[in-house]
């Protein structure tokens, strides 16, 4: 599998765009921003709809509680901000007046990870996944480029209940065609015996461009694209992991909580599988260039054929 | 204060200004907008209205400077800007603003030289500092705390448990400084969120409220020496524009958090010189 990684998109363009599209054809659509419209893209909408797109200002929690009482009465609100204050900030108004009453809230969350960049520590959202996976009711996806992103949109006006979808800062090269279709199923990207790289997001890219580094040295892995992190797919892990018996999750997150977590927890109990969890290691982040804190944090492709190359020898 | 003294400040603020823009140039990231506006600001209370020492040193006999938040964090160009003027760090330092591995991090944070508490989420500096302002109470130490917000940054609720919290524990020493640039990043707060009538709001909330210049060095410092007398706290609405000073920044959304390409920074400098 190859992707062409020189031509990259924003994927909160693309969001911008799909909300858009759904604004058209559903007026029950409303959509919420805390002053960061511009960034997350919901701007687009407000220009389009200026009736239905309400800016609430920096006050995150009370956005959360807003779109509840709107989600209460019909509407599906899209409420947006970046992840830092998507859900660490408004965690209780999710949880209680969101979660709990199973409103039909979605929350598009953007500047997931690390590569939130100069900004530092304070904006890297690396525990949001955590956050928000522990929730009754909630579905959380993360789409990895612009086509599973607008999918994962349309899924989410299309289908009842809470949702927390977290979109990167980061502009992605294209992984999906047009065909591309967005269901909940893990998706095996690429077949391969040796080891089962587990991924989604802003790292699947790298992950694709790893496991072609890894063929060259003579190991064949196989890609399994988790892009909904819950509900998860059980039976598609443990019939593909199966084929491998040896884990590696790739996250743009701390290795706790997230992906890492959620496959290790199934595995363990279903079958236990060596799980070696890759991403942030309980840690915050710092300020530097996107790409630099990729490379510090051995989230690259090279880093992770490193990383996964050396493991398998320590395991063999 | 006499006309040598404003001078001085006057100075200082044009230089804090230069290195804002170098910083933010050199960095090719960060808020130039709303670090423009609290400049005077910052420059005149660790020039001349807060005990401060730039051998940055919390043991004890260090206990009697005045402490600081800078609850719109990202103004932190502002603040290295300030501290590296006085000391606190080398002016070389600066040019690390934002780089990895950087002490200087994108938002200030406490393994900065000056720094009490990490700020960058908006609405959570008043708080920290009333209870800075507990604790200097209890320890009966007569220090003061300042505290810069911004006034999008009052859309927080959580600024308001504090505004609330402040006269009920009779916290006189400490000062809320609010930079009132009338911009966030959207656009104006009276589109966005509207805080008005924000004097009124903080008065019935029982703050002793100043409003000010706050590009006038002398009413800044007048303002704070009206504070530091008060029985209540104080809430000093300082009107600025925001990226003032650099003509084509001056109350521009669009400079909030983008930094100036090669040739902007010559005209900021150019402009500033
Ligand atoms: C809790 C939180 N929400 C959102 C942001 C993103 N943000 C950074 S600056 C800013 C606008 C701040 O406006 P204002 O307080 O008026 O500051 P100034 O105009 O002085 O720059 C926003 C929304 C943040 N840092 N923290
Ligand atoms: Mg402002």
């Amino acid at each position: 599998m190859n992707i062409d990684r020189t031509k990259t998109k924003s994927i909160r363009a693309a969001y911008g765009k799909a909300l858009v599209e759904l604004g058209k054809i559903n007026e029950n659509i409303v959509v919420l921003d805390a002053d960061l419209a511009c960034s997350t893209q919901t701007a687009i909408f407000g220009k389009e709809f200026p009736e239905r797109f309400f800016n609430m200002g920096i006050a995150e929690q009370d956005m959360m509680t807003t779109a509840a009482g709107l989600a209460s009465q019909g509407k599906i609100p899209f409420a947006s901000t970046f992840a830092m204050f998507a859900t660490g900030r408004t965690y209780d108004q999710i949880r209680n007046s969101i979660c709990y009453p199973q409103f039909n809230v979605k929350i598009v969350a953007t500047h997931g990870g690390i590569t939130v960049g100069e900004d530092g520590a304070s904006h890297q959202a690396l525990e949001d996944v955590a956050l928000m996976r522990n929730l009754p009711n909630m579905t959380v996806i993360v789409p990895a480029d612009c086509k599973e992103c607008e999918e994962a949109i349309k899924y989410a006006a299309s289908h009842q209940g809470p949702m927390y979808i977290r979109i990167a800062r980061t502009n992605v090269p294209d992984i999906f065609d047009e065909s591309y279709k967005f269901d909940l199923k893990a998706k095996v990207l690429r077949q391969g015996k040796d080891v089962t790289i587990v991924t989604n997001g802003e790292t699947l890219a790298e992950v694709i461009e790893c496991a072609n580094i890894l063929e060259n040295s003579g190991i064949e892995a196989q890609i399994l694209h988790i892009p909904v992190v819950k509900p998860l797919d059980n039976d598609t892990i443990l019939e593909q992991t199966k084929k491998t018996n040896f884990v590696v999750t790739v996250e743009n997150h701390s290795i706790i909580g997230g992906l890492g977590s959620a496959l290790s927890e199934i595995l363990s109990e279903n079958m236990p599988t060596f799980v070696y969890r890759i991403g942030i290691n309980d840690e915050f982040g710092q300020s530097g260039e996107q790409r630099q804190l990729m490379e510090f944090y051995g989230l690259t492709a090279e880093k992770l054929a490193q990383k996964i190359e050396k493991k398998l020898r320590e395991i063999k | 204060m006499d006309r040598d003294e404003i001078k001085r400040l006057e100075n200082i603020c044009k230089q804090n200004r230069c290195e804002i823009i170098k910083m933010i140039h050199c960095a090719q990231s960060g808020h130039p907008g709303g670090g423009l506006s609290a400049t005077d600001i910052l420059t005149v209370l660790y020039e001349k209205s807060m005990k401060n020492f730039p051998e940055w040193d919390k043991s004890p006999s260090h206990n009697e400077r005045d402490r600081f938040v800078l609850s719109k964090g990202h103004a932190s160009a502002t603040l290295y800007a300030v501290l590296a003027q006085r000391g606190y760090f080398s002016k070389d330092e600066l040019m690390s603003f934002r780089r990895l591995g950087s002490r200087l991090q994108g938002h200030p944070n406490t393994h900065i030289p000056g720094v009490e508490v990490p700020t960058g989420s908006l609405g959570q500096g008043l708080s920290m500092a009333c209870g800075i302002a507990m604790a200097l109470k209890l320890d009966k130490n007569p220090a003061n705390v300042f505290v810069l917000l911004g006034d999008g940054e009052l859309q927080e609720g959580s600024c308001w448990e504090a505004f609330m919290h402040a006269p009920h524990r009779r916290l006189n020493n400490l000062t809320a400084i609010i930079d009132r640039n009338h911009l966030q990043i959207d656009g104006t707060v009276e589109q966005i969120k509207d805080i008005n009538p924000l004097d009124a709001k903080l008065k019935a909330f029982n703050w002793n409220v100043i409003e000010i210049d706050g590009h006038d060095v002398v009413a800044i410092y007048e303002a704070c020496e009206n504070a530091k007398k008060s029985d209540k706290p104080t809430a000093i609405i300082a009107n600025t524009v925001k990226g003032k000073g650099v003509s084509f920044m001056e109350n521009q959304c669009g400079w909030h958090g983008k930094a100036p390409c090669d040739a902007d920074c010559q005209l900021a400098l150019a402009e500033l010189a």
